[in-house]
Formats: C-alpha cells, sequence, structure tokens
C-alpha cells in the first residue's frame, strides 16, 4: 500500500472514527443508552438529517453548494402534512374558503385525492432539476442561486401552511415508529440509506460519470458526456433525497411547519464534511455522510448525558467539525511530509 | 448621446438599477394608499435598511475577495456581540462606549478565528465560517440565556432618534458608507482587494501581501457585524437570541441586488443601500396590498434568482 | 510509404487564435501501418495540430477521412467514432476515480450489470499488453497512483477497444513522467500495434525515441511543416538542425565590451534540484532557456518570492517586478481600466495623504502609454480592450514603472506580434543600461540573442551556462534536448 493511498484510507475511516468514539464516550456516561430503546430516542432524528445530508452531497459533487435544502425539507415536510394526507382539500386556505361559503362543503374527489401531493412532490423535483441545468448553463454561483431558491421554498411552505399544523399521512407516522425485532428502525433505516446511496453514486456505471464531473469536467466533457445532464441529474437525486428527508421529518413529527428544517442546510453540509466528503474535486462517501449525520444527532445526546446545557449543542457540533477537519489537514500535512 | 453610450454608462453602474426598483416600488406602494403614509414608509425602510447596510458592508468586502469567499458566522457575531454588550452595559449609561467597544472586540476576535481556521486547516472560507459560527452560536446561547436586560436608555434614543423624518442612526450608516466606498476606491487596501478578487495569482505575482489583505477583509466583517448586534440591541429593546438570524441571507443579498460582483474584484457600497431600501420596500408594498409572509419570500427569492441571472448575462463569459 | 487511402488527411490547414496564426498551412496524411514522429520547438504548432485530429475545434482548410470528407462538422464524437484517439499532455483522468471507473467514461458501451468487472478487465489487460509488470490494480484511486501510473493509465486507456475501433492514436509527449525502462516498453507497444496496422502520431523532445520508433518524422517550426522524410534518413544533429531556424539572422549586437560580471551579483539562485548556480548582475540581461515548463517559470517565481522574504538557497538584492507571459491567469486585472493595470504596483508612490492620488496614477499611466507605445485612445478604456500584444505592454509597463531593480519576464512575448517586439526589445535594452537586471525566460531563439548570458533548463536544473560569447542556437538546443555531458 502506498502512501497516499494509507492516508486516504486513514481519512475514509475518520468518520467511522469519530462515531465510534462519541458511542464509547456515551456508553461510559450512561450504559443505558446502548440499547433499543435508547438506539430509538437517540437516533430518530438522525434519519432525516442523513438524508438532507445525502442531498447534500449530491450537490457537493459537482463541486457546488446547496443552501436551501433547509427550507426545501420544510415544504416537503409541509406538502407532506396536507396534500398529500387529504388534496387540495387539506389545504388551510380551501378550508377558509369552504368555511365562508365560496366552496362547497363537500368536495369533488379530485380535489381529495393525495394525487395532489405527489404531483408537488414531483414538481420539486423537477425544479431542482431545472436549478442545476440553469446553473450549469449561465455559469451562476450555486451559493447566491440556492439561496434564492430557500427563500422561495420557505414562501412556498408558508402559503401551503401559514401555521404549523396539518398531519402526516399514517402510512408515513407508522413507517417511522416500526419497532422491528432486535435491531432499531433508525439504525436499519441508516443503512438502507447508505446502501442506497452508495449503491446509485458509487457502484453504478452512469454514476462513475456523475462522480468525474466532480473531479475533471473537461475529461468528461472531452469523453463525449452532456456536462448540462449531469448537473440537472445531480441537483434532481439532491431534489428527491431531500424529498424523502422532509416525509421522514413529517412521519416524526406527524405535523408540518414552515421553520421544521431550518436547521438542516447548515447540518448537512457539516455531515457531507464530517464524512470525508471533500469540498471541490467530487471525492465523497455516501456511507461516510450517513455516519457523519449519526455522529451530529449523537452529539446532542451525548451533551445531555454530560448534563450540559442543550445549548452548546450546536457548538459541539462546530467543535466536532473543527476538531475533524483539523484531523484531516494534519494527515495531509503528515503524507506530504514524508 | 446616442443610445449604446448610454447603455455602457448604465452597465457601468449597476447600483443605479437598485435604486430604480426602489423609487418604482415605492410609488406602487403609496399609489394604493393614494399618497398618504408616503414619508412614514421611507422613514421605516431606512430604519430598518440601515442595520442590514452595516451587515452588508463587511460582507461586500469579504465577496469581493473573489470566488468561495462569504462570511456565513455573521448572524452569530451579530448574536454574540448584542448579547455580550448589554450585558455589559446593565443598562447604565455611562457604559455605553465600554459596550461598543466590547462588540467590536467581539467582531475582532471572531474575525481572527474565522481567518485562523481558513489558513492554519486550509479549508474553503465557506466552511471555517460555518463551523465558527455553530461555536459563536452556542457561545451566544449560553451567555444571553435568562433575564432580558434593556438597552441603556442614551443607546435606545440615540437608535430610534430622527430628524426630520430621517432616522440619525441612517444618517450616520450613510457616512460610514460613504467611508467604505472611498476605502474601497481610494485607498491601497481597497485596490488590493478588488485586485485579489479578479486574479488573486495575478495579485501575488504584482506583488500584494494577499494573506494579509484578506485576514483584515475577514475582521472588518466580524466587526460590522458586531457593531450591528450593538445597534439592534439598542434599537430592539435588548438582545435577543434570534436577532441575527434573517441577516446572513439579507447581507448576501444586497451585495447581488446592489450589483456587485458574486464573482469577485467588483463591487460598490452605494447598491447597498439602494438594495436594502429595495427589499424592504418590497415588504411593505406587498403588506399595503394584503400579501402575506409566503409571498413576501417567494417574491424576495425570486428576485435574487432574477438579478444573479440578469447579472450572469452581463458578465463577459469566460 | 504505405499506400492507399490515409486514416485521416488534412491539407492546406490553418488556425489562428487571435493575433497568433498557430497552423499556417500544414498537410498531413496519417496511413495505416506507420508511427509518425512529430517534432518542433515550442509553438512551432504541434499541440494545435493535435487538438485538430482530436476534434477539439476546427480550422480552415480541408480535411478527410478515409478519403471521405466528413459531411457535418468534425467534432469530438467524429474523431471518436472514426477511432481517432488522443492522449492529451495535461491529465485527462479524473483523480477521485478509480482505474476502472476511468475506462468507463471513456466508453459507454461499458454498462449495465457487471459493469466494474469488464472495465478492470478491459483496462488491466491493456496495462498487461503495454506496461507488463505494471502493479496497477483497476480499483486503484487514480489521485492516489504516482504521476508515471496514471500516465500509464492514460496511454492504455487511449488503445482500449470497446464499441469503436482505435485505429489513430495520438501521444503527446507520453514519456515525459515515464522512465527509461516504461518508455522502451511503450515504444516497443507503439511498434507492435502499428505492424497490427494502427498509426500512431508520436510528438516527444526525445529525439532518441522518435528516431527509434517514427517510420517518418515531420518537423514543424512556426506553425508549418518545414521537413519531412523517412526516420532513416535522420540523425540526431540533423534532426536539431532541421528544427532550427533556417536563415540565422543576426539580432543587433549589444555592446559586449561593456563592464559585465564584475562586483557582487545582484542575484543567486539555485534550483531546488540542484544544478549550476544561477547569477546575475545589476544592469545585465540574462536569459533562462531550454524547452517550456523545465523548471524556468518556477525559479523565476521562487526568486519574485525571496525578495520578499526569505528563502533557502536564494539571494535576491533590491525589490523585484514580475512580467507575466500567460497574460490571463498571471498578469492582467481583467476588469480594470490600462491604467489601473499599470499603476497597482506603484500606488504607494501614487498617494496624497491616505488617498490614491487620480492625478498621480493618470499621470503615471500616461507617461507609460507614450514611453512603450499602448496603442489605446485613453488609459481609462478596459483593459480587455486592448490587443493581447498591448496587453502586454501595460504588463511591462507595471514592472518598468514600479522602483524594482530586477524585472523578471516569465516568456512574455508569448503571442505578441513583431512590431511590438522590437519596440519592447529596445525598452529591456535601454532600462539595463540604466542599471536594471533583467532575467529573461524565453523559448525563442532570437530572443536569447538579447541576453548578455544564457543559462539552458532542463529536467527541473540548468544544464548549461552559456556566455554571450557562446551562444549559438545549436549549442542551445543540443543542451534542451539531451545530456551535454
Amino acid at each position: 500500500m502506498n502512501g497516499a493511498s494509507l492516508a486516504r484510507n486513514l481519512r475514509m475511516l475518520l468518520p467511522a472514527i469519530s462515531l465510534v468514539v462519541l458511542l464509547v464516550a456515551i456508553y461510559a456516561l450512561q450504559p443505558r443508552a446502548i440499547s433499543y430503546v435508547g438506539f430509538n430516542l437517540m437516533l430518530n432524528l438522525a434519519i432525516p438529517i442523513a438524508l438532507a445530508t445525502i442531498a447534500q452531497m449530491c450537490v457537493i459533487t459537482v463541486n457546488d453548494l446547496d443552501l436551501s435544502i433547509g427550507t426545501y425539507v420544510g415544504f416537503v415536510a409541509c406538502v407532506g402534512a396536507t396534500m398529500l394526507t387529504g388534496g387540495v382539500a387539506a389545504l388551510p386556505f380551501v378550508k377558509d374558503l369552504q368555511a365562508s361559503g365560496a366552496l362547497p362543503a363537500v368536495l369533488p374527489w379530485i380535489m381529495q385525492t393525495p394525487l395532489a401531493g405527489v404531483l408537488v412532490l414531483a414538481f420539486g423535483i423537477v425544479i431542482y432539476a431545472a436549478l442545476g441545468a440553469l446553473i450549469h448553463w449561465r455559469n451562476l454561483p450555486s451559493i447566491v442561486v440556492t439561496l434564492g431558491m430557500s427563500f422561495v421554498w420557505l414562501g412556498l411552505s408558508v402559503l401551503i401552511l401559514p401555521v404549523p399544523g396539518g398531519q402526516a399521512p399514517a402510512w408515513i407516522r407508522q413507517m417511522m415508529t416500526l419497532k422491528p425485532a432486535f435491531i432499531p428502525f433508525p439504525i436499519i433505516a441508516a443503512i438502507v440509506i447508505a446502501v442506497i446511496a452508495h449503491v446509485l453514486l458509487m457502484r453504478t456505471s452512469y454514476g462513475a460519470v456523475l462522480r468525474g464531473a466532480g473531479g475533471n469536467p473537461r475529461a468528461i466533457e472531452r469523453a463525449g458526456w452532456s456536462l448540462l445532464r449531469v448537473k440537472a441529474a445531480m441537483f434532481a437525486l439532491a431534489g428527491f433525497f431531500g424529498m424523502l428527508a422532509g416525509l421522514s421529518l413529517v412521519g416524526l413529527t406527524t405535523s408540518g411547519d414552515a421553520n421544521i428544517a431550518l436547521r438542516y442546510t447548515l447540518l448537512s453540509i457539516a455531515g457531507v464534511i464530517l464524512g470525508g466528503g471533500e469540498f471541490v474535486g467530487g471525492r465523497i462517501s455516501p456511507v461516510g455522510a450517513v455516519m457523519g449525520a449519526a455522529t451530529l444527532t449523537l452529539a446532542g445526546s451525548m451533551l445531555s448525558f454530560m448534563r450540559i446545557s442543550p445549548d452548546w449543542q450546536i457548538g459541539a457540533q462546530g467543535a466536532i467539525l473543527i476538531v475533524v477537519l483539523a484531523a484531516r489537514t494534519l494527515i495531509d500535512r503528515a503524507e506530504r511530509s514524508r | 448621446m446616442n443610445a449604446a453610450a448610454f447603455l455602457r454608462r448604465l452597465a457601468g453602474r449597476p447600483w443605479l438599477w437598485a435604486y430604480v426598483a426602489a423609487i418604482a416600488v415605492w410609488i406602487v406602494t403609496i399609489l394604493f394608499t393614494g399618497g398618504r403614509g408616503a414619508g412614514e414608509v421611507l422613514t421605516a425602510a431606512f430604519t430598518f435598511a440601515t442595520f442590514s447596510v452595516i451587515v452588508g458592508i463587511g460582507q461586500m468586502y469579504v465577496v469581493t475577495l473573489g470566488p468561495g469567499n462569504v462570511d456565513l458566522s455573521i448572524p452569530a457575531t451579530i448574536t454574540l456581540a448584542g448579547a455580550v454588550a448589554t450585558k455589559v452595559m446593565d443598562t447604565q449609561d455611562g457604559m455605553i462606549l465600554a459596550g461598543l467597544a466590547v462588540a467590536l472586540a467581539c467582531g475582532v476576535g471572531v474575525g481572527i478565528v474565522n481567518y485562523a481556521l481558513i489558513w492554519l486547516l486550509r479549508i474553503p472560507p465557506i466552511i471555517a465560517t460555518l463551523s465558527s459560527s455553530f461555536l459563536i452560536q452556542s457561545t451566544a446561547i449560553a451567555y444571553g440565556r435568562g433575564i432580558r436586560i434593556k438597552p441603556p436608555p442614551m443607546l435606545a434614543d440615540f437608535t430610534t432618534a430622527q430628524v426630520f423624518g430621517m432616522p440619525v442612526l441612517a444618517i450616520c450608516i450613510i457616512a460610514l458608507a460613504a467611508v467604505m466606498e472611498l476605502v474601497l476606491r481610494r485607498t491601497l487596501y481597497g485596490r488590493w482587494v478588488t485586485a485579489i478578487g479578479q486574479n488573486i495569482r495575478a495579485a501575488r505575482l504584482a506583488g500584494i501581501d494577499v494573506g494579509r489583505t484578506r485576514f483584515a477583509a475577514y475582521v472588518m466583517s466580524a466587526v460590522f457585524a458586531g457593531l450591528c448586534g450593538y445597534l439592534l440591541s439598542g434599537f430592539s429593546g435588548g438582545s435577543s437570541l434570534s436577532m441575527g438570524e434573517e441577516y446572513l441571507l439579507t447581507s448576501i443579498a444586497l451585495v447581488v441586488i446592489g450589483g456587485s460582483s458574486v464573482a469577485g474584484g467588483n463591487s460598490n457600497v452605494p447598491g447597498l443601500w439602494g438594495a436594502a431600501l429595495f427589499l424592504f420596500l418590497v415588504v411593505t408594498m406587498l403588506n399595503t396590498y394584503g400579501f402575506g409572509a409566503g409571498t413576501r419570500y417567494l417574491a424576495t427569492g425570486l428576485i435574487i434568482i432574477a438579478v444573479i441571472v440578469a447579472a450572469s448575462a452581463r458578465r463577459p463569459a469566460r | 510509404m504505405p499506400v492507399g487511402e490515409p486514416i485521416i488527411r488534412l491539407e492546406e490547414v490553418r488556425k489562428s487564435f487571435g493575433a497568433v496564426r498557430a497552423l499556417q498551412g500544414v498537410d498531413l496524411a496519417c496511413h495505416e501501418g506507420e508511427c509518425i514522429g512529430l517534432v518542433g520547438h515550442n509553438g512551432a504548432g504541434k499541440s494545435t495540430l493535435m487538438n485538430l485530429l482530436a476534434g477539439v475545434f476546427g480550422a480552415e482548410g480541408r480535411m478527410s477521412i478515409d478519403g471521405i470528407e466528413p459531411a457535418g462538422p468534425y467534432t469530438i464524437a467524429t474523431a471518436k467514432a472514426n477511432g481517432i484517439r488522443c492522449v492529451f499532455q495535461e491529465l485527462s483522468l479524473c483523480p477521485n476515480l478509480t482505474v476502472a471507473e476511468n475506462a468507463r467514461v471513456m466508453h459507454r458501451a461499458l454498462s449495465g450489470f457487471g459493469w466494474r468487472r469488464r472495465a478492470g478487465r478491459l483496462i488491466v489487460e491493456k496495462l498487461d499488453q503495454v506496461f507488463p509488470d505494471h502493479g496497477i490494480d483497476a480499483g486503484d484511486i487514480v489521485g492516489d497512483l504516482p504521476i508515471a501510473r496514471r500516465q500509464m493509465v492514460e496511454i492504455a486507456r487511449a488503445f482500449t477497444v470497446t464499441d469503436a475501433p482505435a485505429r489513430l492514436v495520438i501521444l503527446d509527449e507520453p514519456t515525459s513522467s515515464l522512465d527509461a525502462h516504461l518508455a522502451s516498453q511503450l515504444l516497443a507497444y507503439v511498434r507492435r500495434f502499428v505492424a497490427e496496422g494502427g498509426c500512431v502520431v508520436l510528438i516527444s523532445h526525445l529525439l532518441g525515441e522518435i528516431l527509434a520508433a517514427a517510420d517518418r518524422v515531420i518537423v514543424m517550426k512556426d506553425g508549418r511543416v518545414v521537413a519531412e522524410r523517412p526516420a532513416a534518413e535522420f540523425t540526431r544533429t540533423s534532426l536539431v538542425a532541421a528544427m532550427g531556424s533556417v536563415a540565422h539572422e543576426e539580432a543587433k549586437s549589444r555592446d559586449v565590451s561593456a563592464a559585465r560580471r564584475e562586483g557582487s551579483p545582484r542575484i543567486r539562485a539555485r534550483a531546488r534540484s540542484g544544478g549550476n548556480e544561477l547569477i546575475a548582475h545589476r544592469g545585465e540581461i540574462v536569459g533562462l532557456a531550454g524547452l517550456g515548463g523545465q523548471g524556468q517559470s518556477e525559479m523565476l517565481i521562487r526568486i519574485f518570492d525571496a525578495a520578499r522574504r526569505h528563502a533557502q538557497g536564494i539571494t535576491v538584492e533590491g525589490g523585484s517586478a514580475l512580467v507575466a507571459g500567460d497574460r490571463q491567469t498571471d498578469g492582467v486585472f481583467p476588469l480594470w481600466s490600462i491604467a489601473e493595470n499599470i499603476t497597482i504596483t506603484s500606488l504607494k508612490r501614487l498617494r496624497s495623504g491616505i488617498l490614491i492620488d487620480r492625478e498621480k496614477t493618470d499621470a503615471m499611466a500616461e507617461d507609460w502609454r507614450a514611453r512603450i507605445g499602448i496603442r489605446t485612445p485613453d488609459v481609462h478604456n478596459p483593459i480587455l480592450s486592448l490587443s493581447g500584444g498591448n496587453q502586454q505592454k501595460a504588463l511591462f509597463a507595471r514592472a518598468l514603472g514600479s522602483t524594482a531593480e530586477t524585472v523578471l519576464m516569465d516568456d512574455p512575448m508569448r503571442g505578441v506580434d513583431i512590431g511590438t517586439k522590437q519596440e519592447v526589445y529596445g525598452m529591456i535594452r535601454s532600462e539595463a543600461e540604466r542599471g536594471r537586471t533583467f532575467l529573461w525566460y524565453t523559448t525563442e531563439m532570437d530572443e536569447l540573442k538579447h541576453c548578455d548570458h544564457v543559462y539552458v533548463f532542463r529536467d527541473h536544473r540548468i544544464v548549461a551556462d552559456l556566455s554571450r560569447g557562446e551562444l549559438t542556437e545549436e549549442r542551445v538546443l543540443h543542451a534542451s534536448f539531451e545530456d551535454v555531458a
């Protein structure tokens, strides 16, 4: 094994090491937390965060950044809590219209079918793909475009659901509260997410092209691939995983709220970096990203076991991020100086 | 003057558009009210625009440094500086200057931490300022939790004072903006920042100390965030834990709408004022016409995207 | 020479980039079963010709494939479909992907179930053929491989075949990172590939390689083919002679008798990898010669930095300023006016109080516009409104207008028209007479004749040290291409 790949393996192991260190620390503080119930409680919220992290990772793969993922997840949650349950009829403003008599008390089936929710969610993914295409076509800075989109998603969420409320579809709620034998659901879910993302990006033949576009776009273009299509595909994937994040989140909280996931934007970026992903160059690790998301979630539990005020939760997340980045820099330096 | 030359002059002053848009929105607003409240709308616009312009100036200097340079720690710094300053002043008028010094010192500290992370860990500024913002935010929350302390009365009076309907604070910040525009155009430092943003390699080879110039920009951005936190806590009757929240998106939006290039190397300060007034007036207009918060957000987002797409047409393809 | 229709034939092909005429009417025919050696000095047009064959850009002139002129425009896809492959000098592998995945990126046919295994087998089998005992695994990440292995992967990939054949493979300096053993393996494979009916265009500055592997050698100079003969008819010496300029025009001779090389030198520098020491005195013009990319630019930048802070192995007295050759990446501030571009290094002197004084900057810009002859009606026009040569003059004005005692020039005349060149040469000469020191990296022989002393670089070290009297084109070429020892 040469030095470069040794350093790379060490870098790749960093997410796993940080996760294990955290678990050991939690076990030392509160042994009972390492149990079926304990994991259920501690890792529940890791599922949507992991999905959002995978979404962010798709965008980072092609050297862009998505500052709108948080509000997009919130938007999906609002759609999930309304239109995916009761169709257009479940929207608060439609109910207001009914109350004022502008609409009849009993609406036709077409307005009650959850299909409307499915269509809106599909529309979200199409918007994402279009954004990717727009960013490539006009060579726009993704930070600014997605910053604008974060307002757009927030606005749409507030239009759909002006005050927190609504109800998640029963099937999502049931799925999120599954109690499989032996292994807690969040762990199974995390593994499934990691495997799917890994197969999609790391194992398929087009996945290689998608990642290659982050590593050396000119080479991909010279080999005859369309970078426009690659960008659109990656953003569409981000939209898809972001949608899953929103649905799983609303399944846990059971009701929607436009501001429910604002912090996901920063968390998802942190998760990708913690998971061993690099900002540029298409070097990513879906498995690491899921672990990174779990690490960030567990950091909160860890603090409460240490009886430290939850005020410090995000501080701890920031500190972990800095420590891991510092470790990575040290590894790189040690490798280079040899 | 022929049309082409006129257009070229306009393209050379992209910040004009922000003012044109602001005035247009203002007219549309007062059309609805039939002219009533026109002055009050402007007063309110200047009042609220002031705070976003302060952080916008710092953000603009950072963005000018070139692609990838952005300060995400502004909201956390605002919150921290506001919390620390109100606690230090403890409602006493005599402590106003000490409070200001402490708020600015918070900014200096944050700026140093930010640049240290960028420089030592060799990570992109976005990630550096992101991770430091986590720490700062937590510190602010832990420090500022508990009783809400009122600002010293003199500070509160100063931040809300008006002269002929014009907020005194706005006048001060207009002066500050003028100074910062002068720094950008007519000092060595301003030229260096602009040069680095256009071509960092060429800047180094032209003999510019790139490291120190970038360092100063990050410190400046954090110091302005500290100033904003200090004034905001005086204006809104004390500091709160969410007082900085909206300023991340707003500060970047001001830079974009104000006609500065997001790719760096081409910025202007006047545009920040135009953009800040425009953004506030759009909100007012939508309110006047009875639109809710959702439409306001939607409009803001679409405006940012439209401006950046329009700007990409102006920029020569490279 | 093989008969029959060539795989590809170019007739009277011309290509210009702005003012630079990269190809000025080139004929080329690549037949099955031959290896063509392509040699020439930097800027002779080899890379342009190669990009043309790869379909990266089009050009004027006629082009036919297998005797038929292509109906539509000739693009990357056309080249690919007709089995024309290129190994570019800058690596076109994705560093974040594995060896097998990089093979996949090139071949659309490698998809569906089991594609990794097939892609891995394809590339490893080809590596086995070209470089036996290569020690590369299909699962290795390319970015982790040493540069030599990356180049091996890139070369092997160009010869792999799935749905489209590989008929003509163009290798641009393929051995630049390979050791002698690997290089000989590659050349042996090239011969086998040619024997099986393929065609290879081999571009290399190692003349031994060309003479050993090629059937036919084409020598280019200034965008033209200046010699084309069977390889057997060339010797190393005759090849070097063919690359040199045909007519030796004498540069206007400087006053050689003027006092040179006395007193303590202003600059002493040695390359990191050793070699001779570079020494420059007050008022001297010192040339840095050799082929492109042999460490000359790095040396200049190290000297530039050493003038600002202490650096090991380099001593510099006084300040230094640099004139970039690659204007777009190293020199020009594209959003600024001509005046702003000229004055940026001198702004400290052009202030009143702390503010930059517009009258002073305008005066300086105006002064230099006149002195160096920048063709513009107004120095406040954008720098990009100037032609390439005039942009370069602005960069010269920036450096010469500064107070720096030493001016470093990083091949600054690239793509500059002859008139501008003559004006700048005169400028440099008069500035040197006033005591300035110039370090001048150039790949053009004619420019070296303006120098008092020339150092030839090869493999990031100085391999020859020629005084003005000793300077001949032949000596420089010999030192650039082969060991002088």
